[in-house]
């Protein structure tokens, strides 16, 4: 679960950013919603423990972050975040195994090649496992990299526009996968967006949780 | 995944960067090793020759000429002394042992030396055949020579006149091959030994060619008999400062210090070991500069993907870390090129050198000198990575989350 508190956070020298409380159960979705610069994210590195709250409290996953040291805060993250960003940033340098063993060194993990499979394998691209990633296509790319994120059995899932530059059908097809990959796992999904097809895609039997952002600075 | 492991491939996702700076690295650390182990080899190898000589006495001339000729057979001799004279020293008190030494003839480029037994003693050479000579004209052969020329225990050969090849051949007075000695990698392996009386003998025949010798010119050859040169051992170090002094001022003779000769010498030597030296310094410097570039750059390349190893759990310093990886796996390639390059130099230039007859240089050696060789790797590797290491350390996650 998340739930926010009189969030607010500062850039040294700029303006501060107010976001609205929310309480969200485990396992549900929340939707980011703004335009670029109105604190989206600002609000997912907070989620992530990368940037400490200059005032008010987030709590993620039974968590308070305001308490969280920098070295924890490495150690929580690795545990409890797994993360979808806009940019795949799949190391051209490894396999798509290797990069998802990669992970799991970021994590200070050993090395598990059964749990690496299972990942693939739910996603789809197991067969893929000893490709390079300029090998693969987009939406290959974007399966290893959400296998990735949830390698590690995250409670929350973050994702920032996973929908750009994809046409609609892809889009659809994307969110379908998050939302599903995030039930698999138990995970709470958090997406980042200002892209309207990602709210019209989600599943509404499950329901999701609109944050808006951009109101509420200065 | 281990850490070596990622920051090998991350090294070679970017070969030719990688290929150069492994190649930059390993000139700089190779003309090290190479500079080290020479003067290493050099060292050692007249260390070894001049093991328990003292001084040299010979005819007047340059004193440096005399230690290299006598007691390297590098150099031509300054010319001859009269036996006589070198007997009177043996007499003298101070002195422990006197090896006379005659020059004058080679075989094949191969120096022919004429000494007494003590000569072989002193360099406590053992024989891989055959035995020392009894008779005059017996010769022995040094394990170089032996190799080199084919010569065995029951050959026989002349010398011809000179130490150079080409002069007259003595085939009038052909030696006999009495033994052949085991490698040593002293100055005898390359040098053909025989009696002091087995020169005479030659040089005396010579002149018999042309006319008849009755007794009496035979007396007055005898009385004439000269040696070239003879090594001296003290019997106490105090000898050093007046023994010297007394060749010098009451014989027609010279006494040359062979450390001092030497250690002039390597001076000599020095000055060119420094200026290669240098050079390598200059090269590591390159190399250190490409590495960092190679590595700054990487970081500029990869922030986003080590930003990503940050959201995915990795604190700073094993990202920092992994930077540091990669720097020490060039420094640990070039160290193993290098070094490599370095002793293959080396075993060229002793391969080189004992063609041309000239300093037996040893094999594979490890100086505690070289050390400084994957010392120098490792600073060089971590000071050009410090910088990117710093940047990767503190690279900004958040950059990754902003929205484009």
């Amino acid at each position: 679960m998340i739930s926010t508190r009189q969030l607010a956070y500062r850039y040294p020298g700029g303006p501060e950013l107010r976001f609205d409380d929310i309480d969200m159960a485990q396992g549900g979705v929340l939707l980011l919603r703004g335009v670029s610069g109105s604190g989206k994210s600002s609000w997912l590195a907070l989620a992530a423990a990368l940037l400490a709250p200059t005032s008010g409290d987030i709590t993620v996953a039974g968590q308070s972050l305001k308490a969280l040291g920098k070295v924890a805060g490495d150690a929580w993250r690795a545990r409890t975040i797994g993360f979808l960003p806009q940019q795949l940033h799949l190391s051209s340098a490894l396999s798509v195994h290797a990069n998802l063993a990669m992970a799991q060194w970021a994590a200070g993990e050993p090395q598990d090649d059964v749990r690496i499979t299972q990942a693939l394998t739910a996603l789809g691209v197991a067969e893929l496992a000893q490709r390079k990633p300029a090998q693969l296509s987009g939406g290959q790319a974007q399966r290893v990299a959400l296998a990735r994120a949830v390698l590690m059995q995250p409670k929350v899932i973050l994702t920032d526009e996973p929908t750009a530059s994809l046409d609609d059908e892809a889009a659809r097809q994307a969110v379908q996968l998050l939302q599903a990959t995030a039930t698999r796992y138990g995970a709470t999904l958090v997406i980042a967006t200002h892209d309207a097809r990602v709210a019209a895609n989600l599943d509404g039997q499950i329901g999701f949780q609109p944050l808006f952002l951009g109101r509420s600075t200065l | 995944m281990k850490t070596i492991a990622i920051a090998w491939r991350f090294l070679w996702s970017r070969p030719l960067a990688a290929g150069l700076n492994v190649l930059l690295l390993s000139l700089g650390l190779a003309s090290l090793s190479f500079v080290l182990l020479v003067s290493h080899q050099i060292e050692k190898a007249f260390e070894r020759d001049l093991a328990g000589i003292d001084v040299v006495v010979g005819a007047k001339g340059s004193p440096m000429q005399l230690i290299l000729s006598g007691v390297f057979h590098l150099d031509v001799p300054t010319g001859n002394v009269p036996l006589a004279a070198v007997n009177e020293l043996e007499k003298h008190p101070q002195v422990a042992k006197l090896i006379p030494i005659s020059l004058g003839d080679s075989y094949r480029g191969f120096r022919i030396v004429g000494s007494t037994p003590d000569y072989l003693a002193h360099y406590s050479a053992a024989f891989a055949q055959g035995a020392v000579w009894t008779a005059p004209l017996q010769a022995v052969i040094g394990a170089q020579a032996a190799a080199q020329t084919g010569l065995k225990v029951g050959d026989r050969f002349a010398g011809s006149h000179g130490l150079g090849g080409g002069g007259d051949i003595h085939d009038q007075t052909p030696y006999l091959v009495s033994g052949v000695l085991a490698a040593s990698g002293s100055v005898l392996d390359r040098l053909v030994l025989t009696g002091l009386d087995s020169v005479w003998q030659v040089h005396e025949k010579m002149h018999e060619g042309d006319t008849a010798l009755d007794a009496e010119d035979k007396q007055a050859l005898e009385e004439e008999r000269e040696v070239t040169l003879a090594l001296i051992q003290y019997r106490t170090p105090l000898a050093a400062v007046t023994f010297p002094r007394f060749v010098n001022t009451t014989t027609e003779m010279q006494a040359a210090a062979p450390a001092l000769e030497i250690t002039r010498l390597l001076n000599l030597i020095g000055v060119g070991t420094d200026v290669l030296r240098a050079l390598a310094g200059v090269l590591l410097l390159t190399a250190g500069l490409s590495v960092f570039i190679a590595l700054w750059s990487a970081v500029r390349e990869r922030r986003a993907d080590l930003a990503l190893l940050r959201m995915l759990g990795a604190p700073p310093r094993k990202v920092a870390a992994l930077l540091l990886c990669e720097a020490l796996w060039l420094a640990l390639l070039a160290t193993l090129i290098g070094v490599l390059a370095g002793q293959g130099l080396m075993a060229l230039l002793g391969w080189l050198l004992q063609l041309e007859k000239s300093v037996l240089i040893g094999a594979l050696a490890w100086p505690p000198g070289l050390w400084w060789v994957p010392v120098l790797a490792v600073g060089v590797a971590l000071l050009s990575a410090l910088l990117p290491a710093y940047e990767a350390y503190r690279v900004p996650v958040f950059e990754l989350l902003q929205s484009r």
